[in-house]
């Protein structure tokens, strides 16, 4: 499953670098998207996969059997979905807007800033 | 739980969202805006005041102990950069209550600018990485918002390079936490210190040099480092002079505030290897930077790029890793975000004289605004590294430490780009203060006696910095050596634990 996993989070990166790298606003920001998924993934993958085993202590025992899955990364993947969720609004926002102003969505267009 | 500790970041949030609650009345929300500010530089002074009295100071939110909840630590570093916050902060409140025009005040410019003060002081204080990856986010939200308010369109392309490459290395930011808590299931900065210190056989050497790679990388961007520098001359020229100027003075600070905790407490097997990368980049983030300064003709471009050049200063500082290297830094940055902010608001002022920005075609600002050109040559002279000025002594202790390590190479690219910058400072004077004011151009306007005020009370701090260099070196070199030796803060955030 961890092969797996690796890959799709291989193909993520690679289909968001290459997203990055378009001219056309929105695919960029597509790929900005895609970043944080692979990221959040990545987190997931990292903290070691386990099925069915929740990090709760069964009745009568001391500690935690060994192998449980860890609720921190989780936890940690939980706050970037919110961040990227709430900085992808906005990002949403500001290329509609730089769109409505500068009457492009091509970056090379927008050299203005550059002179 | 100490109160002294939360002050920082509970007072910027109170504030902003009293000014959001008041959002009818922009009487309220501009003295709220100020009050706020001024609180703030009250906790912090309170704060140094504390930390260097007593040492390090941890508070764990909720009492989890260490490792586990989240801690907030002050050393002195942090407190310092925490009153460089509040000044600077308080500076350009001030400034920002003349300059900033009613339409973006009325679109919740002073709540935005109390969010980012609280996002800058998180970061300094918190002592959890993920904490740090939030408070990150927490002032990028804020300076986004910041960054494109009043959507121009020089600002909307510029906020888009910026958020874009902003986003990117929180993303890598994030990925390298990731794989820093696989590696050590910890993300307390103490904790994973400690842990760290024991791994010394080849293959975690290797796994934690990538990691560190990963960490260069990303607050490198946000830093404005050598090859990953190109957002901030981009975009930081377009919004209002304001925002510049607060930006300019702590956004690239907090990444390399990042860089130095994180490579003095964290990744600290300082291998010839990270010596040589650090050293090779600051001289090509000086060099560079200074260069496209040179050759710029805008006067907020021109700033811009002395900010990348200025940050290789203090990248110097952490490459070269001893303890007067360390405090040098800790002095530099000090120095060149109060230095930096103020030329960059009079950069702002000179643009409400004469409506542009453009050297060529500013002119006779000595003539017409005598104290203005005091209050320019004191920061900008402060820059390049002349004595008695707090640049100097900066300078003077990076290139001691470099020839101490015998790291010559560097210290001749300090030299030359000090040189470097003491001539584009000129060529300011030269085109907006000395020759006369070319025809065509907009004669002065307004009166611009509130302007004055916040460009002054920076320009004496620097002052006050630079012939008060004993004592504030002193202080700097203390911050220095708990970075130097950071048993201490390791033992400080665990040991207590109850």
């Amino acid at each position: 499953m961890e092969i797996v996993l690796a890959f799709v989070i291989g193909g993520l990166y690679a289909a968001a670098v290459y997203m990055l790298l378009r001219r056309s606003l929105v695919k960029m920001l597509i790929g900005l998207a895609l970043l944080s998924h692979a990221a959040n993934l990545l987190i997931f993958a990292v903290a070691r996969l386990t099925r069915g085993r929740p990090p709760i202590i069964s009745l009568g025992a001391e500690d935690l059997a060994s192998p449980y899955a860890d609720p921190l990364p989780q936890a940690l993947i939980l706050t970037s979905i919110v961040i990227s969720f709430g900085v992808m609004a906005f990002a949403l926002a500001l290329a509609y807007r730089t769109y409505r102003t500068t009457g492009t969505d091509d970056l090379d267009a927008m050299r203005g800033s550059d002179r | 739980m100490s109160l002294v500790l939360i002050l920082p970041i509970v007072i910027p949030m109170l504030s902003g969202v009293s000014i959001l609650l008041a959002f009818r009345s922009r009487v309220a929300q501009r003295f709220l805006s100020l009050a706020g500010t001024a609180a703030l530089t009250l906790a912090a002074v309170l704060l140094l005041a504390e930390v260097s009295q007593t040492g390090i100071r941890v508070d764990r939110i909720g009492d989890w102990p260490a490792p586990y909840g989240i801690t907030l630590v002050a050393d002195l570093f942090s407190a310092l950069m925490i009153v460089l916050t509040a000044v600077i902060g308080l500076a350009v409140a001030f400034y920002s209550l003349v300059s900033i025009d009613q339409r973006r005040e009325t679109f919740g410019y002073h709540a935005l600018y109390q969010f980012l003060l609280m996002g800058v002081c998180g970061a300094f204080l918190t002592g959890d990485l993920f904490n740090l990856y939030v408070w990150f986010e927490v002032m990028l939200m804020a300076s986004f918002v910041l960054m494109a308010l009043g959507a121009e369109r020089r600002q909307m392309e510029g906020a888009i390079k910026y958020v874009t490459l902003n986003l990117l290395s929180s993303a890598l930011f994030l990925a390298a936490l990731g794989l820093l808590y696989g590696a050590a299931g910890t993300l307390n900065m103490a904790d994973l210190a400690r842990k760290f210190a024991s791994l010394t056989d080849a293959p975690s050497q290797g796994l934690v040099t990538t990691l560190a790679m990963l960490f260069l990388v990303a607050f490198g961007i946000k830093a404005g480092l050598f090859p990953m520098f190109f957002w901030l001359p981009a975009s930081y020229h377009t919004p209002p002079a304001a925002v510049t100027a607060i930006f300019s003075g702590l956004l690239t600070k907090v990444g390399v505030y990042a860089l130095i905790r994180v490579f003095t407490l964290i990744f600290v097997h300082h291998t010839e290897l990270m010596r040589t990368v650090f050293l090779t980049l600051a001289a090509l983030t000086m060099v560079v930077g200074v260069l496209g300064a040179v050759a710029q003709y805008d006067f907020r471009r021109l700033l811009a790029f002395h900010i990348i050049s200025q940050i290789g200063y203090a990248l110097m500082g952490l490459g070269l890793g001893s303890a007067l290297a360390l405090s040098g830094a800790v002095y530099f940055i000090f120095h060149v975000a109060i230095a930096k902010t103020a030329l960059f608001l009079v950069s702002g002022l000179a643009r409400q004289l004469h409506g542009t920005y453009d050297l060529k075609q500013l002119g006779g600002l000595y003539r017409s605004q005598p104290w203005l050109a005091l209050l320019f040559l004191v920061p900008a002279f402060s820059l390049a590294g002349l004595p008695p000025l707090s640049g100097f002594f900066a300078k003077l202790s990076l290139v001691r430490a470099g020839l101490e390590a015998g790291e010559y190479v560097s210290v001749v690219v300090a030299l030359a780009v000090s040189l470097l910058t003491l001539f584009s400072m000129i060529k300011i004077w030269v085109e907006a203060f000395w020759k006369p004011l070319p025809a065509g151009s907009a004669p002065a306007s307004s009166a611009v006696k509130g302007w004055l005020a916040p460009i002054a009370a920076l320009a004496l701090v620097t002052v006050a910095i630079g012939l008060g260099a004993g004592p504030a070196f002193g202080l700097a070199a203390r911050a220095g050596a708990q970075l130097l030796d950071p048993t201490t803060y390791i033992a400080t955030v665990l040991a207590e634990a109850p």
